[in-house]
């Protein structure tokens, strides 16, 4: 009885994981097979075929896409934390009618879609010289994961004792010094979220980097794998090992660094 | 001691200088772009006072588009409520093979959405996966992707599918956090499986369904790299989103102008249903 409960458990659970994944599956097969094969896209190739994915290296410069993403993603995380970390500091130290304004400012930013602001936001990159910089597309993802980061740290700051604080400007340090020593290393878990959250945001950006990355030798990732399946009659085997490749490295690091993945989505839904 | 703290204030005004450059002020020019006649790059434009808007209201394409936004908003969240919420049930049990589970259905997550729409490609193409199951039980293969009713339901579903992970994930947490005795007693007075969870689950997953709701509407609302890979908006203008709209009024048909105007409906479109939202959550956290 109980081994027949938990096998319709096992069941459901398979078949839902299942076809969430499928196509990935399907991908990999497809990516794994010459053009000239015409066997259906479930049945995998007898002998992998790998020449697509040499192909799609070179004919899609994935190197200079991989080192575009990474650039513009270590980057940004750089700075979201930076930036996030020190706007946090005094909002949620220093209580005030000024800092309650700027916190309720910051988190109406979060209301607003970038997107919708596309037009006049293309315009003024084109009129900074920001479009198809790495400068300009970091400046713009760092601007819209700010708000959601700056919550996170503000949250986590907040319930972090005022008597540590206390106890060292007693000794006499400045508030500077207070989180540069104190709140700084305390961090270190919210921190994990915020890099994850803002990591996978920037290195997964289509929307943005569609705009302000129209340079050939600017594109990102997901820019290299769109323009592959853009081009009709384009070699669609050689695009599917273009998309496996691209995500290998977010894969991987989700199955080796998984709590945090979770813990990252957690921090920021429940907020 | 509050002065101490009163200086630091100046750590947060890189943060506001670029909401400044990059958020506020944009904001403002959009509103002023979007009372002119500009293409986008001529020197010349006028300033046609609302014309853009009224033209917009009568538009059938952006009149479709903001229905088909509603659609994948709502039809996502729904969904993604109903499977994501019975899927953290389940593996909120335990047995064999539940962590897999948690770990392969949230793994679309964190792929680009972009990318998993060309991957599901792969499967709804003409000659593609699920048209070889199709042909395997003797069917005709379905060009599944040219009607814009079927598309748009496949659309959502893709958006579904891969966005499940996250309602999953809240839900589950939410179940977890559910103190056990609840049950117990529950248990005692002989309640039933269904009462159980009418009378202590729903009602205390309350503020897990907001936030789950929130999250996926929004991400709905919004949705953009799906459709650009699966139908760039086909056939026609059939599954244009605002947001993919947006797009195409600018870079495609260069009218900036009138694409500033689609910027505002799509921004005002979110915002009431983020203030909706969050009217709901304040309500239901007097109640408790």
């Amino acid at each position: 009885m109980k081994a027949a409960r938990s096998a319709w458990k096992i069941g459901a659970t398979a078949l839902i994981s299942a076809v969430a994944v499928f196509p990935i599956y399907i991908t990999i097969v497809v990516s794994l097979k010459p053009q000239t094969d015409l066997s259906s896209f479930w049945v995998p190739p007898a002998v992998p075929f790998f020449p697509n994915f040499e192909g799609a290296f070179t004919i899609g410069r994935l190197a200079t896409a991989f080192m575009n993403t990474a650039i513009v993603t270590a980057c940004s995380i750089v700075l979201v934390v930076i930036l996030s970390a020190m706007a946090a500091y005094p909002l949620a130290r220093h209580r005030s009618r000024l800092n309650t304004a700027v916190t309720t400012f910051i988190l109406s930013i979060l209301m607003v879609p970038g997107l919708s602001l596309l037009v006049p936001l293309y315009v003024l990159l084109v009129h900074i010289r920001g479009i198809s910089t790495y400068w300009g597309i970091v400046l713009i993802h760092v601007t819209f994961n700010l708000p959601l980061t700056i919550f996170l740290y503000l949250n986590f700051i907040r319930a972090i004792p005022r008597d540590f604080d206390e106890a060292a400007l007693i000794d006499g340090s400045s508030a500077y010094a207070v989180f540069y020593r104190i709140i700084l290393p305390l961090l270190r878990p919210v921190t994990v979220s915020v890099i994850i959250l803002a990591g996978v945001a920037v290195w997964n950006d289509y929307q943005f980097s569609l705009y302000f990355l129209q340079a050939p030798g600017m594109r990102v990732l997901t820019l290299a794998i769109s323009s592959f399946f853009a081009v009709s009659g384009g070699n669609t085997h050689m695009a599917a090992a273009a998309a496996v490749m691209a995500i290998v490295p977010i894969t991987v690091l989700y199955v080796a660094l998984q709590k945090y993945f979770v813990q990252g989505v957690l921090d920021s839904a429940l907020k | 001691m509050k002065s101490t703290f009163g200086k630091t204030n100046i750590m947060y005004l890189p943060a506001l200088a670029l909401f400044l450059v990059f958020v506020v002020y944009p904001f403002v020019e959009g509103i002023r772009i979007a009372f002119t006649n500009w293409n986008g790059f001529s020197q010349h434009f006028k300033y046609v006072g609302l014309t853009n808007f009224s033209v917009l209201l009568g538009d059938r394409n952006v009149r479709t588009a903001l229905l088909n936004t509603l659609l994948y908003g709502f039809g996502s969240t729904l969904l993604q409520q109903a499977l994501g919420l019975a899927y953290a049930l389940l593996l909120n049990q335990k047995f064999k093979g539940r962590t897999i589970g948690r770990t392969i259905t949230y793994l679309p997550v964190l792929i680009s959405a972009v990318i998993m729409g060309y991957m599901w490609y792969f499967v709804l193409q003409y000659d593609g996966a699920l048209n070889d199951v199709i042909t395997l039980f003797g069917g005709k293969k379905v060009l599944w992707l040219s009607r814009g009713g079927t598309a748009i339901a496949l659309i959502i579903a893709v958006n579904t599918l891969q966005y499940l992970g996250i309602s999953m994930i809240i839900y589950l947490a939410g179940l977890q956090n559910i103190p056990e005795m609840y049950y117990e007693a529950a248990h005692l007075d002989g309640a039933r499986t269904w009462r159980r969870f009418a009378g202590i689950t729903l009602p205390l997953l309350y503020p897990a369904i907001l936030t789950s709701v929130t999250i996926n509407l929004i991400g709905g609302l919004k949705l953009f790299d799906v459709i650009r890979a699966l139908t760039g908006g086909g056939p026609g203008y059939a599954t244009h989103s605002l947001a993919t709209l947006l797009n195409a009024t600018y870079f495609g048909s260069q009218r900036a102008g009138y694409a500033a105007a689609v910027g505002i409906l799509l921004f005002c479109t979110i915002f009431v249903f983020t203030i909706i939202t969050q009217g709901v959550s304040r309500r239901g956290e007097i109640q408790y």
